[in-house]
């Protein structure tokens, strides 16, 4: 259930946009409405998303220290594990979002021989992370070209090392590859793991297969239905320019692809892709490890009730006397 | 309730097949030996808890207040609206697993709940049914599910087996910290009246009487006095510490768990020989006689209240600076939070040491040391007279205490002076120490008897570590710097690994001390004879 109620969500978003380009001719509404809607959901529920998380406050200084802290000057403080400075943050929030550095220790506990417990080193969740996001990033910064006219020169750059392996024409581009297979991967660990299988939701493997439909039919379109590139560019530099018109002769997998990149900005702020805005946020690691050092300050911090040395002295103050305890009342 | 007797063999026999039923449709199984005893109400009383009333983890019937689900609910919302960390971590995790396997309860029950990220969507379900609009619509398919009483037991059972260790916090790419998402769990169980005996009680004694033993002041002193009787049969010299000393340096503030029970006592000895031998001008307190803070486990406020009670006395008797014990959870507490409470402590000097003159800048504004940096400092400065042959019959590893490793990251400090009061020491495999250290297993709270086979379980992962290097190079002692760990460890070392002592760092410091004017020692500070002294008494 958990798996094919999203498989056949993606699969029903497909047939829609098929039905109502080729069916129903609603170019304006997929080509336009959608993709403008879509944005616009993104951009005010994102924003709405990291605004709600900012106004609750951070009470305490709880860093999650992974190194050394800062003491005596002869001891090495591990500054990007236990940073004591904004820059030391920066430099371990820096690692934490470009390299994942918190993925890259993962290590798989066993119990061997129903004795031993084993810790092996195991990377494959990071190298597929690593390869999935860079992948999407580069793939995403080379649709700038359908955005800006004429195309900025450093996508020409991007454009050669990506497309190196040069495999006929049009140019194999290596990330639309790795971004499917490193997907594919994330999907099939989700099934075949039994733990990831068991705590997975719906929620899961709705986005991977979005992107796993989006990544298929930009390939299919790139390489095997050739659809018409020049009318594709009139129409989104139509979007952009906020003059949006409908070109003749885009084929309907065009429209599948927008749709579905559509469906994906338009569901990013209510889902789990928040973690992207939220990584930042995440105090047990972008706050510094140095807290008696700085105090922090709780902006709801209140009085409590407490039990005053007073109190506790007129209690005691016989059996305080008589162990020679000084008192303050005698 | 029967004995706990099952064999290690037995607990060793670990089911990791995920249940074929789905983790919604799969009941919560409450099992003896795996949760402690409900609270007492006098305890709850005391201390003004709301809801006190009678009940039992396996009844049917938990005699909710009325309103139990808006309380809450509500509780949730107040929650999410305080602490970003509970916001932003009932929003993003991924479910990506990556936390899965390093919980010491997951490995050493297999239970699928308790993996981290589980447990905290057992709390996570209920949020999005109610504060999430994908959940509100769609339910159980967003991942949704409806508060009920069962739901409630699922949860008060499973934040009672998480030890806010912060282990699963080092690995998730986020940083989701299960131990925060326990801290609230545990809060909302404390709204309903739903708290542990075991925390109950401690929190109730260190209310009244200062500490969590409910040691009052002439039992304090008189326990510190068995010990100076004992360390004047070891080494001759009687050293004559001052209680409720207005006007003195430094105020000491350490566990009760070290005034009560081997092997902390041996620690308490140890710390009463250095400050005797270094001459230091400092006092215990009886009124602020806990580092410790149980209060931690049932509410951020609670903690808060037995938190103020070291400031209080720090500016009561006119002390400089605060020196603080081995303990974990209490340095976790003081580190992180002290000063935001109770703070600012500007009555207060900056630490320095009286002996090396060392400026501790790390702690300007908490005004308080840790004893193992104190005590590192002194060493590295040449102050101490040490014979670590006393130590000889000791082989040593050192156990990271949680709180201590990633609420505040002393990791050299200890090891450097272990290094110089030992002549052999052996650190346990890299992915089970320092910031990767595993939990005694029966921290937060958990140290009871009741839930012994919980406790086993969840220190297996260590037990095992420590197993590794005895079997190794012969390992027969863990040092640590955690009044928990001396409290509970020996009982797991005793399950997995037995044959192994447990010892605070200071304990090991006595022992190597060389003291002015002492006799030729023939014991150790178990009164037991040191190797080749045998028999000289
Ligand atoms: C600052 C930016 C981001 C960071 C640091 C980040 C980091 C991560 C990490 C560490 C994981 C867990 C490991 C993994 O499963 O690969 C993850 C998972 C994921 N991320 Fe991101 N991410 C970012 C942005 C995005 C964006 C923009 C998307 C857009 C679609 C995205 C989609 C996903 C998905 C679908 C998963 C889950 C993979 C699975 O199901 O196993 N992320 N992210
Ligand atoms: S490691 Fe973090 S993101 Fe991954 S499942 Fe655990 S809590 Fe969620
Ligand atoms: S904090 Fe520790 S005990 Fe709690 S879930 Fe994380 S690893 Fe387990």
């Amino acid at each position: 259930m958990k798996i094919l109620f999203p498989f056949f969500a993606v699969i029903l978003l497909v047939l829609l946009a098929v039905v109502g380009v080729k069916g129903a001719n609603l170019h304006f509404l997929f080509g336009v409405v959608v993709p403008y809607a879509a944005v616009f959901t993104f951009i005010i529920g994102v924003i709405y998303r990291v605004l709600k998380w900012a106004k609750s406050p951070v009470p305490f200084s709880i860093a999650t220290t992974c190194g050394q802290q800062k003491t005596l000057p002869w001891i090495k403080q591990n500054k990007l594990e236990n940073p004591s400075s904004t820059l030391h943050v920066i430099g371990r929030m820096a690692l934490e979002v470009l390299l994942f550095r918190s993925l890259f220790r993962n290590i798989k506990g066993e119990l061997k021989d129903s004795s031993r417990l084993i810790y092996g080193s195991d990377k494959w969740l990071w190298l597929a992370g690593i390869a999935f996001h860079y992948s999407f990033l580069i793939v995403l910064l080379r649709h700038i070209r359908l955005f800006a006219e004429p195309t900025p020169s450093y996508l020409h750059l991007l454009e050669t090392f990506d497309g190196f392996l040069q495999i006929g024409a049009p140019r194999l581009f290596m990330t639309g590859v790795i971004l499917l297979a490193a997907v594919t991967f994330l999907f099939l660990r989700r099934l075949y793991i039994p733990q990831v299988r068991y705590i997975s939701l719906s929620a899961d493997y709705f986005p991977l297969f979005l992107i796993i439909g989006i990544a298929t039919t930009g390939i299919l379109m790139r390489y095997f239905l050739k659809t018409d590139i020049v009318g594709v560019k009139e129409l989104t530099m139509g979007l952009v320019s906020l003059s949006p018109v409908i070109p003749k002769g885009v084929g309907a997998i065009f429209y599948v692809h927008l749709f579905l990149v559509s469906i994906l900005f338009a569901y990013f702020p209510f889902s789990k892709l928040m973690h992207m805005g939220g990584v930042f946020l995440s105090p047990t690691r972008n706050l510094t490890g140095n807290s008696r050092e700085y105090r922090r300050i709780n902006p709801w911090n209140y009085p409590v009730k407490v039990h005053t040395y007073e109190e506790y002295e007129e209690e005691f103050r016989d059996k305080m006397k008589m162990a020679e305890i000084p008192v303050e009342k005698e | 309730m029967a004995k706990f007797t099952a064999k290690p063999a037995e607990l060793l026999k670990i089911d990791f097949k995920t249940p074929k039923t789905d983790w919604m449709d799969t009941p919560v199984n409450i099992r003896e030996h795996m949760y402690c005893h409900p609270a007492k109400a006098k305890d709850l009383e005391v201390v003004d808890f709301p809801n006190i009333h009678e009940w039992r983890p396996v009844d049917e019937n938990w005699n909710l207040p009325e309103n139990w689900k808006e309380i809450v609910l509500n509780g949730i919302k107040e929650r999410l609206q305080k602490y970003r960390s509970f916001h932003v971590f009932m929003d993003i995790c991924v479910r990506c697993g990556a936390c899965a396997d390093k919980c010491h309860f997951y490995l050493g029950t297999g239970d699928p709940k308790n993996m981290p990220v589980l447990r905290a969507e057992l709390l996570r379900s209920v949020y999005r049914k109610y504060f999430t609009t994908g959940g509100k619509i769609f339910g159980k398919t967003a991942g949704a599910r409806e508060l009920t009483e069962d739901v409630l037991k699922e949860l008060w059972y499973y934040f009672y087996q998480c030890t806010e260790c912060r282990r699963c916090s080092v690995f998730c790419p986020y940083g989701i910290d299960t131990a925060e998402i326990t801290m609230m769990g545990r809060e909302l169980t404390n709204l309903l009246g739903l708290q542990l005996g075991w925390i109950a009680g401690p929190v109730a004694n260190c209310y009244m009487k200062g500490n969590h033993l409910g040691l009052e002041p002439h039992t304090v002193k008189s326990n510190i006095e068995f010990m100076i009787d004992d360390i004047e049969t070891i080494t001759g010299i009687r050293v004559n510490p001052t209680f409720n000393r207005k006007g003195a340096e430094i105020l000491f503030v350490t566990p009760s768990g070290d005034l009560f029970g081997v092997p902390g006592v041996y620690t308490a000895m140890g710390y009463l020989m250095l400050f005797h031998e270094l001459g230091l001008d400092y006092t215990w307190s009886t009124y602020a006689s806990e580092g410790g803070n149980f209060g931690f486990f049932t509410s951020n406020e609670m903690a808060k209240r037995l938190n103020y009670k070291i400031y209080a006395e720090a500016k009561r008797l006119g002390v400089k600076w605060i020196l603080g014990g081995e303990c974990g959870h209490m340095w976790r507490v003081l580190h992180q939070y002290m000063d935001t409470w109770n703070g600012p402590a500007d009555f207060l000097e900056v630490p320095k040491s009286p002996i090396t003159g060392t400026v501790f800048e790390n702690a300007k504004s908490l005004k308080m040391i840790h004893v193992i940096e104190f005590a590192a400092d002194l060493i590295k400065h040449g102050k101490l007279k040490l014979d670590p042959s006393r130590n000889d019959h000791l082989k040593v590893t050192f156990h990271d205490s949680c709180n201590i490793a990633r609420g505040m990251g002393m990791f050299e400090e200890p090891r450097y002076v272990i290094k110089n009061v030992c002549n052999h020491f052996y650190e346990m495999p890299e992915n089970t120490i320092r910031e990767k250290t595993f939990c005694c297993g029966s921290g937060t709270g958990l140290n009871a008897s009741e839930n012994m086979e919980l406790r086993m379980r969840g220190g297996l992962p260590r037990a095992n570590a420590v197993k590794y290097v005895r079997d190794r190079y012969g390992v027969n002692t863990v040092a640590n710097i955690c009044a928990i760990d001396r409290a509970t460890l020996q009982a797991s070392m005793d399950y997995w690994v037995p044959g192994t002592a447990v010892a605070g760092i200071h304990e090991l410091i006595g022992n190597a001390l060389v003291m002015k004017g002492e006799k030729e020692r023939t014991q150790d500070l178990r009164l037991e004879p040191l190797p080749g002294k045998e028999g000289v008494e």
